[in-house]
């Protein structure tokens, strides 16, 4: 019974604890996040955003999830009920279990795989499963249209994401993101690599289905993209789960090219402010450049969106790991 | 060089970035959000809202009952009833507006020949329900006792222009 104890239920316990203490902030963040946006958009336009539901409109987002939950979950009859509810399922939980292998300071992550960025890409990767599921199931023109182009947008960009990770893999000689954080004590990754910095950034966008490529729900041509036959609870865990792949992106970023927990000088005033808060705060940093951008941007055509990933990105991704990987050699740089 | 200038600046992304710089200085400007139910924006003294029947200072009701408003109607809004009063003097017995109906062009207010009829400054008169927009004289006339200060006013600043 204590070896029971011991070996299984308290580690067990232990382990429940830890992806709690993960996933509630990550959820409160998702909340903020879309309080932010709407403020940062509003603030953009000239408007004011929510400011009635509490102070400054702070409680808005649950008001918002209150009213999600009220509502009644609509089952279109030519829809496949299984697909259908299974596929905003599937989106919400692959942007939660990614968040398994983020370090959110020297040793503080729920599981250091040696594969970390690895895990991070595939999962990534997956995510459009669950839109392709949604726009399939739903039996419904735009759904289905909203579907195909984000298969092919997120496939298209995932290319220029490999070969930009690829480049930092090769500065670091590690796939653990713990290791790829250490790497950048000297500097960031986003000074020497900027150009991948700047192509990893475009390519997040793309790949959570941010403006200016938010083809795949393009409110003006599919109504709602993929998730118009949703409603209720399946639309919010669309919406929970595109918000918090938002933010697996940005972490992301901040952790192949913003240093992670890194202060940005390594002296006292900016060691004083612990890792987890820096790493928030690049997140942070990120998830503003994703607001703003949608702030200023118009949406790309789809033509343009296929040539600037494959025309574009691609060769200049390609070319870029030459270039970084001969200069690595050249001057003898590679991480031993 | 053209070309070269043209590439540098595609590759240094300078028109995405100055995109960039613009929303992000109309980020600080002040904002220009009326925050409506608590602040409103201004109304000209023309405005066209609500319908009111006025009254003469001693309360006798202006209205001869011409039905000249109810010829002009372009939406036939308003239905009229009259007959002499016991004093003799013409009055409406009936004075109904149809709200649903009612296009808020004003041509009742610009044939009324004694400022009778008139569409005041009040615009948030949503009702739950049809009959609530049934508007009858009982109505109109209390709507002209309740908002006879502001319309007067506006006839004033008005008067010059017409």
């Amino acid at each position: 019974m204590a070896s029971l104890w011991q070996g299984y239920l308290w580690p067990g316990l232990i382990i429940v604890a830890q992806i709690v203490a993960i996933i509630l902030p990550l959820l409160g963040a998702v909340a903020y996040l879309t309080y932010a946006e709407r403020k940062v958009l509003a603030a953009m336009q000239l408007r004011k955003g929510p400011n009635v539901v509490g102070p400054f409109g702070l409680l808005q987002p649950l008001a918002d999830g209150l009213k999600l939950l009220n509502k009644e979950t609509i089952l279109p009859s030519g829809a496949n009920p299984i697909v259908f509810v299974a596929a905003p399922m599937l989106t919400f939980v692959l942007s939660l279990v990614a968040w398994a292998v983020i370090p959110f300071d020297a040793g503080v992550v729920l599981a250091d795989i040696n594969v970390g960025i690895l895990y991070l890409f595939a999962i990534s990767s997956l995510g459009v499963y669950g839109i392709i599921m949604a726009g399939w199931a739903s039996n419904s023109k735009y759904p289905f249209l909203g579907a195909l182009r984000s298969a092919a947008q997120m496939v298209s960009y995932e290319v220029a994401i490999g070969f930009v990770i690829i480049t930092v893999l090769l500065c670091v000689g590690s796939l653990n993101l713990s290791a790829i954080v250490k790497a950048q004590e000297t500097v960031w990754f986003c000074v020497p690599l900027l150009p991948m910095f700047v192509i990893f950034f475009i390519s997040a966008l793309a790949e959570t289905n941010r403006a200016p490529f938010d083809l795949p729900e393009a409110e003006a041509e599919l109504v709602a993209g993929y998730n118009v036959e949703y409603s209720s609870m399946t639309f919010a865990l669309f919406f929970l789960g595109e918000y918090a792949n938002m933010i697996l992106m940005s972490a992301m970023t901040a952790l192949l090219f913003l240093g992670g927990w890194l202060p940005p000088i390594g002296i006292p005033p900016f060691t004083w402010i612990p890792g987890p808060l820096w790493f928030a705060a690049k997140v942070a940093f990120v998830l503003f450049l994703f607001l703003w951008v949608r702030a200023t941007f118009p949406r790309y055509r789809y033509d343009q969106l296929m040539r600037l990933g494959w025309k574009v990105f691609l060769p200049f991704s390609l070319l870029w790991v030459v270039v970084t990987a001969g200069v690595l050699v050249a001057f003898d740089w590679t991480p031993k | 060089m053209a070309f070269l200038d043209r590439t540098a600046r595609s590759l240094l992304l300078s028109e995405l970035l100055s995109g960039l710089g613009l929303t992000l200085r109309y980020m600080f400007k002040p904002k220009v959000t009326v925050n409506y139910p608590y602040e409103k924006g201004p109304l000209s003294p023309r405005f066209r809202g609500e319908h009111a029947l006025r009254r003469y200072q001693n309360g006798e009701e202006r209205c001869i009952a011409c039905k000249l408003c109810e010829a002009i109607c372009p939406a036939q809004a308003i239905t009229i009833e009259a007959e002499p009063r016991a004093d003799g003097s013409r009055r409406t017995t009936r004075y109904d507006i149809d709200m649903t109906k009612c296009i808020y062009c004003g041509f009742c207010e610009e044939a009324c020949p004694v400022d009778a009829i008139v569409e005041g400054p009040n615009f948030e008169f949503a009702a739950e329900s049809r009959e609530e927009l049934m508007y009858n004289k009982d109505k109109l006339l209390a709507n002209g006792d309740r908002w006879e200060e502001e319309l007067a006013a506006r006839l004033t600043a008005d008067a010059p222009y017409r």
